[in-house]
């Protein structure tokens, strides 16, 4: 976005230059060079209104850098830079004609402070300015802007905006815009009615909101009208809020499936009841920070990629751990599933105790590529990218382990194992080094769910623990033993959860979800998808 | 007369000796501690009998536990629910009899409900007033928990794994619904700030020494019911449970039914070590009902011993002297040696200490440890 | 079966050889004043209790660089409570009894606090809590040098009603006494103010809530009014690096629906991106980025001290440092680490805090702070927006509350009251 702006500027500059008269330059300095001396927000705030005022957009770049926080004071000479960060020190470059200027140690300089308030001020002044810049994107969120705002005082702006636009996806958005900012002006009535309508048509958050302020203020038909638009928008958004609540459950769904599914493997598949399988999921996440720490470090082109580069490892990490807690304990205990429930207890203790010696126990800051930051909407729903890259990753995996599982040898040889152990050996399988494979690919599926998790929770020694319950909880309540089980059993708590957090609240509701898996498995005591014949009773 | 034979049925020579010990350290403790002047080598100090009390009522707590798991074959991942919501009923008490002398100074309302602007109290802490019906609550409420709980859970023929995930989800909701300030049981901070128990000052010495007793006591009684139990025809039918169900139902009893009585004993037992837990550590909150410590439960039965009545008892006291010492002497670094300990015990003394001292006896004497009843490798 | 009487023999002994452990005095040399540290550092609360751990363990460092207290060197005692709130009481126990400290400083949580307080009281020794809580305690032995809700709740609030305009508030925060308190005196502070009681929504969830999506929609929804809105969070620790995220990816700028923070801190914040979250706001005592050379110095000590450039300071790291050299200051003055003689020299006493003023102990244990704003900097710093004119004294029975409103607390005597109600003229809880 600021290189938009910045080749936004440049052309405006060379524009500027050849046609634009030249006196504006002058009194735009004059007041930045206040900037350098204002006291407190309400000066530096009057300084920003004029500059907004002169309504030359030869003012942008330095408002721009003002609200972002880069405008910063020379001690020296009291002179006013856009600073760019630069190694060891700050590039300087001159507020209004863009020119380099120089650099500057990092403690010569001193930053113009910005508050929340100023920041809002900043961002309605370059929303107003901006109408008529020749970037769309500019122009669309300038439109956007003075929607949100109302501005009644931008209409004749928006008037010429309108009769010279061409795009017509801007145009609508000017439209809307002029129809919020009659709203709020002196204008008659018909055409507030006719505003309404077309703001009702928008339909949306905004829009109600607006709705909303105007029939507080206004009165007659005006009023009524406004009332039946916020009525017929709230109804519409009634019914987008039930395909919200299905995403978020589908959402909170997926992660439990992540947290899960590895689970369903290593007590689901194998019967060891896991309990540092949490610790796994941990470890994935681990392995993530340490990835992007050394990418950060090393090769920061390669930030977005992150994430992939870290599922291998991850995958590997926690493997690898798993072999090793499989060859040191675990096959010790087969056949004395109850035990290895304190074993690895014991394990889980050991490996928390361990992460948090090794990197202390504050959380870790593991970051969001680009591609999983932000969201956008269709229709009235919002959709996040990192919870829609959670979702298909976790189908991804499930369904990669269900592939892995029923169509390769190694599946085939883990199944046969699982199912009679003894029979598997006299065919001639090596049951050892297939249950070192299956704890193995359990575990690693888990550090693989580390790696999605680390986007949307703490990276800290306690982040297994809080997902070890639940995990459990999902595959008993599909199903031991049978991954689809942990697939519809993920997907169903997450969406009842979601669709009870509303009524009963958040505690409430994660109470009667629990309540109710008690209550589902004294129906199907054997969980949603039991398995049938011998496996029952082994 | 029949009460006395059914208790002394369960009687051996292990267990006598345990009691009598019990008996020696509920007696031998509080003189040390009230007689002896703080200088002496054989001075107890008031820390070190808080310490010892609790490790009572945990011992009991781990007993209860082996009632069910050791013996009944049920692995209950819930015990810790049972003896917090003892305690709470406890701790109720404990918090009327502060009376007026809060923060506050409201002679109605516990000091929590006071900042939180509650106006009366709510009907379920009537009666707390009274330490007979607080007692009663506090075998009653674990009780019928469980009775309803396993009620439904035996019936429907819940078992193995699914059964402990069930526990577990129960302890779990518990510990949700008691975080939250609306159920009236104080939230986060639980119910705390304790003066009197029965008209004395819990902290003085001799209200301490009482408890002390009172715990050893308690454990004694739970040993007592426990082994008579176990030793009974009844206890034949539990072991019966364990090792093969299905038989024992081709055969004509009801194992639902033997479950439940072994459930809901076992949960009342909890309930009491819960309820003279609370008094001594001065505090219950909903921490108590975390998964984890229930977990906690299991390790020591395991580490002392299953399917014994000494074992959870020797169990619970070395595991947590041993977590008590290494915080305070590791405080960086012991859950590593917790955590190594589980595994170890695991790995190499699958039937506990006191297994290992049977099969050290056994080598020893080339005669099998009849009296030491173990469970079944097979575990459904 | 002789033998297995020698089973039961052996572990009586072991038994018994355990109590000898822990009954046999301390082998401490007497040249040494103890000093306890009470964080955990395992369990759930180790993530921001190792720091205060860590800082106690600095500044007895650095006081023993300059010759120690009354020419003795100082000795800390480190234990383990675990985030387990009735092992907080038991620890606090053996440090007091066994290990014979001198002070501990210690708890982060309100429970561990309240667990531990009947230990001190019956003991006599003296705790310095060093993190903001929901006040509504005063006791004889236990020294509050964390923030008192009007020391950075009213505060807060005040600052977005007079710059933003506020209009309808969200009150969101974690189940449990903190928040409720803390949002209970605001309802009152704010209905006081004129706001409407349908523009205020309260929300609580669960400790380590990590699915904010429902909520944070919520507030968006609830933002959408046609008011300025803003929230006030006491959501606590670990959940708050979900909500944040959450927040930032549901675009919701500072600009539009600010978000004002009592537990996040420098700390808090070293978990996360901070770039889309610039603006939002956060109340304390005391921001690293304060611009003096007293904290310019504990910086550059605490950064050499923990090996680690990266590691920032907090609030409560504040606190730690203020309550620390109270006491020194208190015990230089008595003479004697003994309680009594502490307690009744502590209060008047007054050291330099970190935000380049001095902060002075309260008859009421509590201490005199400057309150200040900062918004969250792309860096992961704060940048202070706004501050009191001077400092403010901690109130320990809230205003607005109904049933504290008429208490009082002066540990001097002749009163020595920490809930003298000034209606009755009685001092409660004592009969």
């Amino acid at each position: 976005m600021r290189a938009l702006k910045i080749i936004v500027f440049v052309l405006l500059s060379c524009f500027a230059s050849v046609s634009l008269a030249w006196s504006g330059e002058a009194e735009i300095r004059a007041s930045i060079a206040q900037l350098a001396t204002a006291k407190g927000f309400p000066e530096i705030e009057k300084i920003v209104k004029d500059l907004a005022a002169l309504g030359d957009p030869l003012v942008n770049p330095a408002l721009t850098a003002l609200a972002d926080g880069n405008l910063q004071v020379r001690k020296s000479d009291n002179a006013i830079f856009i600073t760019r960060d630069g190694g060891a020190g700050v590039a300087l470059i001159d507020p209004v004609t863009g020119e380099d200027a120089g650099e500057a140690a990092k403690a010569d300089v001193v930053k113009i402070k910005v508050n929340n308030g100023l920041r809002r001020i900043i961002r309605d002044s370059l929303g107003n300015l901006t109408l008529q810049s020749p970037d769309t994107a500019t122009r669309l969120q300038a439109a956007q802007t003075i929607f949100r705002n109302s501005d009644a005082s931008q209409l004749v702006a928006l008037d010429a905006a309108i009769s010279s636009e061409k795009i017509s996806a801007v145009k609508t958005q000017m439209e809307l815009a002029r129809a919020s900012a009659i709203l709020n002006s002196d204008r008659g009535d018909d055409e507030k009615i006719a505003a309404i309508t077309l703001i009702k048509e928008r339909g949306g958050r905004d829009a109600l909101s607006l709705l909303t302020a105007t029939e507080a203020k206004t009165n007659g038909l005006v009023k009524d009208q406004a009332g039946a638009a916020v009525a017929s928008i709230e109804r519409s958004l009634a019914f987008w809020a039930t395909g919200q609540n299905v995403w978020y459950g589908l959402s909170l769904g997926s992660v439990l499936l992540l947290a899960a599914i590895g689970l369903a493997i290593t007590f689901g598949v194998m019967g060891v009841i896991n309990m540092a399988h949490g610790e796994m999921v941990m470890l994935g996440a681990y392995t993530t920070f340490v990835t992007q720490d050394i990418i950060r470090d090393s090769f920061p082109g390669l930030f977005d990629w992150s994430l992939l580069i870290a599922l291998p490892l991850a995958f590997l990490v926690a493997a690898i751990v798993g072999v090793i807690i499989e060859r040191g304990i675990i096959r010790h205990l087969y056949g004395r599933p109850l035990e290895t429930l304190l074993a690895t207890w014991g394990v889980s203790l050991i490996l928390q105790q361990g992460v948090r010696s090794i990197f202390g126990p504050t959380n870790q800051e593991v970051g969001n590529p680009s591609w999983m930051s932000g969201s956008f909407q269709i229709g009235e729903l919002d959709i996040t990218w990192n919870r829609l890259w959670i979702i298909v990753f976790s189908l991804i995996v499930f369904f990669v382990l269900l592939v892995a599982l029923n169509r390769t040898p190694l599946g085939l040889q883990m199944r046969a194992v699982t199912q009679n152990r003894r029979m598997a050996s006299a065919m001639g399988i090596r049951t050892p080094f297939v249950d070192s494979m299956t704890f193995a690919l359990g575990s690693g599926i888990a550090g693989i769910a580390g790696v999605a998790l680390s986007q949307i929770d703490n990276v800290s020694p306690n982040l297994g623990q809080s997902y070890i319950i639940d995990s459990f909880m999902v595959v008993v309540f599909g199903g031991v033993g049978n991954l689809w089980g942990t697939l519809v059993g993920a997907l169903s708590l997450g969406i009842l959860n979601k669709f009870l957090e509303p009524f009963a609240g958040a505690v409430l509701g994660k109470i009667l979800v629990l309540i109710l898996i008690i209550l589902f498995i004294q129906k199907r005591p054997r969980g949603l998808f039991a398995l049938k014949g011998r496996a029952v009773e082994a | 007369m029949i009460l006395t034979r059914f208790f002394m049925g369960g009687f051996d020579r292990r267990i006598t000796i345990l009691i009598v010990l019990l008996l020696l350290l509920a007696l031998l403790v509080p003189m040390l501690h009230l007689l002896m002047p703080p200088t002496s080598f054989f001075h107890v100090p008031t820390f070190m009998v808080a310490l010892l009390g609790k490790y009572l009522t945990y011992a009991l707590l781990a007993l209860s536990l082996d009632l069910v798991w050791g013996y009944c074959g049920i692995l209950s991942l819930g015990h810790g629910a049972f003896f917090a919501l003892g305690g709470y009923a406890m701790g109720m008490y404990l918090m009327r009899q502060i009376g007026s002398r809060g923060s506050y100074g409201n002679a109605e309302l516990p000091d929590f409900m006071v900042f939180l602007n509650w106006k009366e109290l709510p009907w379920f802490w009537y009666g707390f007033d009274s330490f007979a019906f607080a007692m009663l609550m506090v075998m009653l409420v674990p009780g019928l928990l469980a009775f309803v709980f396993g009620w439904f859970a035996f019936r429907s023929r819940v078992t193995g794994v699914y059964l402990s995930i069930i526990t577990q989800a129960m302890t779990y909701a518990l510990m949700l619904a008691f975080f939250r300030n609306n159920m009236g049981f104080g939230g986060n901070n639980g119910l705390t700030d304790f003066k009197d128990i029965l008209g004395f000052n819990v902290q003085a010495p001799e209200t301490r020494m009482a408890l002390f007793a009172a715990s050893a006591v308690a454990l004694c009684l739970g040993i007592l019911v426990t082994s008579a139990l176990v030793n009974s025809k009844y206890g034949k039918l539990m072991i019966g449970v364990r090792d093969s169900e299905s038989r024992l139902r081709f055969l004509g009893y009801r194992p639902e039914s033997i479950k439940l009585v072994a459930f809901t004993v076992s949960a009342v037992m909890a309930g009491v070590a819960g309820a003279l837990y609370v008094p001594q550590v001065g505090i219950i909150n909903p921490g108590e009902f975390e998964p984890g410590n229930s977990i906690e439960v299991v390790i020591w039965t395991a580490v002392g011993g299953r399917g014994t009545i000494v074992g959870p008892v020797i169990g619970a006291l070395l595991v947590n002297a041993g977590k008590s010492w290494f915080t305070g002497v590791l405080p960086e670094f012991w859950l590593f040696a917790l955590g190594g300990l589980f595994v170890f015990v695991t790995l190499f003394m699958p039937k506990g200490v006191v297994g290992v001292w049977a099969s050290f006896k056994t080598r020893w004497r080339a005669k099998p440890p009849a009296e030491i009843s173990q469970p079944a490798e097979a575990q459904t | 079966m002789r033998i297995k009487d020698k089973l039961l023999n052996k572990v009586a002994t072991a038994a018994l050889g355990t109590a000898m452990l822990w009954a046999s005095p301390a082998m401490a040399a007497d040249d040494t004043i103890k000093v306890g540290v009470l964080h955990s550092l395992s369990g759930t609360m180790a993530i921001s209790e190792t720091t205060l751990k860590d800082a106690v363990l600095m500044l007895i460092d650095e006081q023993n660089k300059k010759g120690g207290v009354l020419g003795k060197k100082l000795e800390a005692v480190v234990v383990d409570p675990a985030s387990d709130w009735p092992l907080f009481a038991e620890k606090a126990r053996e440090l007091i009894e066994k290990d014979k400290v001198s002070a501990v400083f210690g708890c982060w949580t309100s429970v561990s606090r309240k667990s531990v307080l009947p230990v001190f009281e019956e003991l006599n020794s003296l705790l310095f809590y060093p993190v903001q809580y929901e006040g509504e305690e005063s006791q004889r032995n236990i020294f509050y040098t964390g923030a008192a809700p009007n020391q950075q709740a009213i505060p807060a609030v005040d600052y977005l009603l007079a710059n933003d305009k506020v209009e309808r508030w969200v009150l969101a925060g974690t189940d449990y006494v903190y928040p409720r308190t803390t949002n209970k005196i605001l309802e009152a502070y704010l209905l006081a103010k004129g706001v409407k009681a349908e523009d205020i929504m309260i929300n609580y969830t669960p400790f380590g809530h990590s699915d904010w999506q429902t909520i944070v929609s919520d507030i968006k929804k609830f933002g959408s009014a046609g008011k300025k809105t803003a929230v006030v969070s006491t959501i606590n620790g670990d959940a708050n690096v979900p909500f944040y995220k959450e927040l930032g990816n549901q675009g919701i700028k500072a600009e539009d629906i600010p978000v004002v923070a009592f537990s996040v801190g420098e700390e808090e914040l070293a978990g996360l991106d901070t770039a889309p979250l610039v603006g939002h706001l956060a109340a304390w005592n005391y921001f690293q980025s304060m611009d003096n050379p007293v904290n310019e110095s504990f910086i550059k000590t605490w950064k050499a001290f923990i090996k680690n450039e990266k590691r920032v300071t907090n609030d409560p790291m504040e606190a730690t440092y203020i309550g620390f050299n109270m006491w020194i200051k208190a015990v230089e003055a008595a003479g004697t680490t003994d309680a009594d003689a502490v307690i009744d020299s502590i209060v008047g006493v007054s050291v330099p805090n970190l935000t380049g003023g001095y902060s002075a102990m309260l008859p009421n244990h509590h201490i005199t702070k400057p309150v200040l704003i900062g918004e969250i900097q792309a860096d992961g710093q704060f940048e202070t927006v706004w501050q009191t004119p001077g400092l403010v004294a901690g109130d320990e029975w809230s205003d607005f509350l109904p049933d504290s409103k008429d208490l009082i607390s002066d540990w001097r005597k002749p009163m020595s009251c920490g809930n003298f109600n000034t209606a009755t003229g009685k001092c409660g809880g004592k009969g």
